[in-house]
């Protein structure tokens, strides 16, 4: 009787406190955003530095010139999307091409809209670091990589040689690889892209040799010079199934996705957003700045700003 | 702690010696049936069931209809909008009061709460918020943590008052809130993710899940522990049901009301981080954000003030807790009115000056240096060192040496060798009914399909708890023994028991490179200080008065510590080898961030991809696992885990 009682009290609050009937489940911005009674845009930030970098510009345009303010939250790819159609964020800068996520929403739900492309065409691949490289040319084609599995062993690997994976997040089709090409490789995953920088970088500080999948762009390299290994050359198709993939990653265009509320309704940040497209090296600027010299994205995006109007002063609305 | 695991022991010892030779005679005897019988190897196909397809099946409903299906607009949806009004409401509050209403506040609760130490603490704590750049995000993690637990503590209040009065609910309640306290807090979040989607509702009914158990618990157990004699004191009044609860019952139990507050907090302040991974936003995503970027010093400088948040709100609801039993001192209506008075006249102070932002040039950027200083010490300390090798040397040796062998061999036993072992273990620290739960927590891995990666788990929590118990027990003992080393080490161990682990991710990568043994290094740092303090508390207990026979018999300090002592602190030390353990599986999920693989990884792999089958089928196996380890080393009685 009284669990009945507190169940319909309860269920009261509930109502009360929400405004009585169906509550749309499409339209739930984050209880920190607008708090200051402006207009305000969230953008959602994967975990790599470059996601941060197109983030840090927007949002500091955003700020300082069109008086938006804005809200970042770091999701991983595939949840962002599902953000993305509930309305949870605004916009996603850098897609590296979700086909099902994008038939989904795109297509089918129609929840989502594409923003167009970034200008940054991003390319995964293996990658051996130049100093070994350099002694070893050999190395760089993987028809000769089982020549260097011994050199390339650690403790984790298992006897065999270590392909050193990142994020569980990322799209990878590695442990298809080394079984389809016949690799005496053991895919190592480090499990989030911060554990693999850092081991990265250890690796080069002792010079010692290493094989990882890494892709492009990235500031990493401005630090660690580093080679790709030559894969078999990837074809159109040849990635389908998953598990027959033996063919090297495609070069992708990055691309940009609005939800589809915001692209339609959301003036001037939308089409902001929408305008927003730079290059690799504008790109790999900002991220330096952040990931190496450790400045807040902020500052970054602020000294990058400064130096590039005649960039920017194309995305703003007219 | 209650003794009734003690009296147990000293039943009569041939007993005892024959329960053994029965065990151990059983074991034998299925052994060989099993070699006849079943085979080798690891969990056969044939007795797997594969989820992925149901699984999946669920989760695209899920995302189809929660814009549309009655379930979400008016069950979901409402709770979702109540999460995000009321975090709102108190972060608005928050934000009005300005830096200085906030402070001032912090100050003054605390001297009503807990007297002028703690006050002060409370402020400083604030000041320091503030001082590295972090009193917005501080304020948003404050008010999700107020939302968070006051649901948790009004859940756990309501489950525990119906699990103190009637004995049928307390047993029926017992396995949902050990389930939910061995839960790996990632294992859910993706569920809660696809309800609610990314952002606050799901981050604090994560928290919730995770911070009401102690308080149903500890709520069940002051109802429970009430004097007979008051309360047949009241009966004989003439009080009713209902006003025994609300006189006698209820405020008997204050004690245990206030710890199982402090519990909640404690939880839900170590979910605010986690909860990041799935945008709770505040100082968890900065930490989390820095963390991306590899910058240590930037998460160490929204980590610090979590710590700090947690080491006041401890001491404050702690002392609060002493307070209680106390008589109420005078004029506390009038020492509370003073106390909004001035924390008011502060807020204002604060919005007349237009100061209610901390300001920017009062900011401290400890990052540079700390980075500095992190980029010093893996620098010097990864290989080379002379004579002890490196880190990364240690790591390799650690891995090849410990969690290979322990690795392949549990993966190379039979797997009915595996549940038979589990069996004898349980049924020799337990009773039957523990040694079933055990066995069949394990099947429920082999069922799911997740027996190799289990195992694996299962190897690194091992070799993990084998470290932590051996440097855990000697601190303890040598704290105990040192009244000087025990202050110096408290503040040691709150930062270790509240800092973020994703704060020391990367130092520990830096130092033991990518793999397992890093995965070890950091589960070892959390769970050592639980287990430093347990066996330091256990050790304390022991009487003075035997301690004293002993000497004057002559025993030297040595003989005392292991004749005396150790077996006297007993129960303390297993209940610290049953914390240990629950612990270090907590972290395994952060160590498959680090490389550590297996099941922690398929957790985070599962919801970094969406991927619900995956994600829900290692969680549910690192449940099993935790409460088959719980079982294995949980000593007899239950009554050593209230807390």
């Amino acid at each position: 009787m009284r669990s009945r009682t507190i169940a319909a009290a309860a269920a009261f609050g509930l109502l009360t406190l929400t405004g009585c009937g169906a509550a749309d489940m499409t339209k739930q911005a984050s209880p920190y955003a607008d708090a200051h009674g402006a207009k305000t845009v969230t953008l959602s930030v994967q975990s790599w530095v470059g996601a941060q970098a197109n983030a840090a510009v927007a949002r500091y345009l955003l700020e300082h010139e069109l008086g938006y303010r804005v809200d970042t939250v770091q999701i991983d790819e595939v949840p962002a999307w599902d953000a993305l159609s509930q309305g949870r964020v605004d916009a996603i800068l850098e897609d590296w091409g979700h086909p099902e996520q994008e038939q989904r929403y795109v297509a089918d739900k129609k929840t989502i809209a594409p923003g167009g492309e970034l200008g940054v065409t991003g390319h995964i691949g293996w990658f051996v670091p130049k100093y070994f490289a350099d002694t070893n040319p050999d190395v760089t084609d993987w028809k000769n990589l089982n020549k260097y599995a011994d050199r390339l062993r650690t403790a984790e690997s298992g006897g065999k040689g270590q392909l050193l994976d990142g994020s569980p997040s990322y799209v990878t089709n590695d442990r298809a690889l080394v079984k389809n090409l016949d690799l005496d490789y053991q895919v190592v995953f480090s499990g989030s892209e911060a554990a693999q920088i850092t081991q990265i970088k250890q690796f080069a500080k002792k010079k010692k040799p290493f094989l990882t999948y890494w892709y492009k762009p990235q500031w990493l390299f401005e630090q660690v010079p580093m080679t790709e290994v030559k894969l078999p050359a990837y074809e159109e198709g040849c990635d389908a199934e998953p598990e027959k993939v033996a063919c090297a990653y495609p070069h992708t265009p990055l691309r940009k996705f609005l939800n589809a509320r915001f692209a339609d309704a959301g003036g001037r940040a939308a089409e902001f957003l929408k305008n927003f497209r730079w290059t690799t090296r504008a790109q790999n600027e900002v991220a330096l700045m952040i990931a190496d010299q450790k400045l807040a994205p902020e500052q970054a995006a602020e000294r990058w700003v400064k130096k590039n109007e005649s960039t920017w002063r194309a995305w703003l609305p007219k | 702690m209650s003794t009734t695991a003690v009296a147990r022991v000293p039943l009569s010892d041939t007993l005892a010696r024959y329960r053994t030779a029965l065990v151990a005679g059983a074991a034998l005897v299925a052994l060989l049936l099993g070699i006849l019988f079943l085979g080798g190897g690891t969990w056969p196909a044939r007795l797997a069931v594969d989820l992925s397809g149901p699984l999946g099946d669920a989760s695209d409903w899920i995302i189809d209809n929660r814009d549309s299906h009655p379930l979400f607009l008016y069950f979901f949806g409402h709770i979702s909008n109540a999460v995000v009004l009321s975090v709102r409401a108190v972060y608005l509050v928050l934000l009005a009061a300005g830096w200085a209403g906030v402070t001032a506040a912090a100050g003054l609760v605390a001297w009503r709460l807990a007297g002028i130490r703690p006050a002060l603490t409370a402020v400083a704590a604030f000041a320091v918020c503030g001082l590295l750049g972090m009193w917005v995000p501080t304020m948003q993690t404050l008010a999700l943590m107020t939302v968070a637990v006051t649901a948790s503590v009004l859940l756990g209040a309501a489950l525990g008052l119906a699990a103190g009065l009637s004995d049928r609910l307390h047993r029926a309640l017992r396995p949902v809130l050990d389930t939910m306290q061995v839960l790996p807090a990632f294992a859910y979040l993706l569920p809660v993710v696809l309800v609610f989607g990314i952002g606050v509702p799901a981050a604090v009914l994560a928290t919730v899940v995770y911070a009401a158990p102690p308080m149903a618990r500890l709520t069940a157990l002051g109802l429970r522990g009430a004097d007979a004699g008051v309360m047949e004191a009241a009966a004989s009044l003439g009080a009713t049901g209902r006003q025994r609860l609300l006189t006698a019952r209820l405020p008997l139990a204050r004690k245990e009301l206030l710890l199982g507050v402090n519990q909640s907090i404690m939880m839900a302040l170590s979910m605010a981080v986690i909860a990041s991974v799935i945008g709770a936003g505040g100082l968890g995503d900065r930490v989390y954000q820095a963390l991306a970027s590899v910058d240590v010093g930037a998460a160490l400088a929204a980590g610090v003030p979590v710590v700090l948040l947690a080491v006041v709100l401890d001491r404050v609801t702690a002392a609060a807790g002493e307070r209680i039993g106390a008589a109420p001192s005078r004029g506390t209506a009038l020492g509370w009115a003073v106390a909004a008075a001035v924390a008011t006249a502060f807020a204002l102070v604060g919005r007349h000056t237009g100061r209610l932002l901390w300001p920017d040039a009062w900011t401290v950027d400890i990052a540079a240096s700390v980075n500095r200083a992190v980029d010093w010490m893996t620098a010097h300390l990864y290989s080379g060192v002379p004579v002890v090798g490196g880190t990364a040397d240690w790591a390799a040796r650690f891995t090849g040496w410990v969690l290979d062998p322990v690795r392949d061999g549990l993966q190379w036993l039979p797997w009915w060798t595996v549940l038979l072992l589990v069996a004898v273990l349980a049924q020799l620290v337990g009773t039957w009914r523990t040694a079933l739960t055990a066995v069949l927590a394990m099947a429920v891995i082999g069922v799911l399909g997740a027996w190799e990666p289990a195992l694996d788990t299962l190897s690194q929590v091992l070799a993990a708890v084998a470290v932590t118990l051996l440097a855990g027990v000697a601190i303890g003992v040598a704290a105990a023994r040192g009244p000087r080393l025990e202050r110096l080490l408290r503040p040691v161990l709150d930062v270790f028991q509240t800092m973020p682990q994703f704060v020391y991710l990367i130092p520990v990568v830096a130092l033991f490179g990518v793999g397992r043994a890093p995965a070890a290094a950091a589960a070892v740092v959390y769970a050592l200080p639980a287990v430093v303090r347990i066996t330091t508390q256990g050790m304390r207990a022991v009487d003075p008065v035997v301690l004293e026979s002993s000497r004057s018999l002559g025993a030297t300090g040595w003989q005392q510590l292991r004749q005396v002592q150790l077996p006297l602190a007993r129960p303390a030390l297993l209940l610290a080898v049953n914390q240990g353990v629950v612990l270090v599986l907590a972290v395994v999920i952060i160590g498959g961030m680090v490389g550590g693989g297996a099941l922690g990884y398929l957790v985070v792999f599962g919801l970094a991809q969406g991927d619900l089958a995956t994600g829900l089928v290692a969680g549910v196996a690192i449940v099993c696992l935790g409460l088959m380890l719980d079982r294995v080393t949980q000593p007899a009685g239950k009554e050593t885990r209230n807390a």
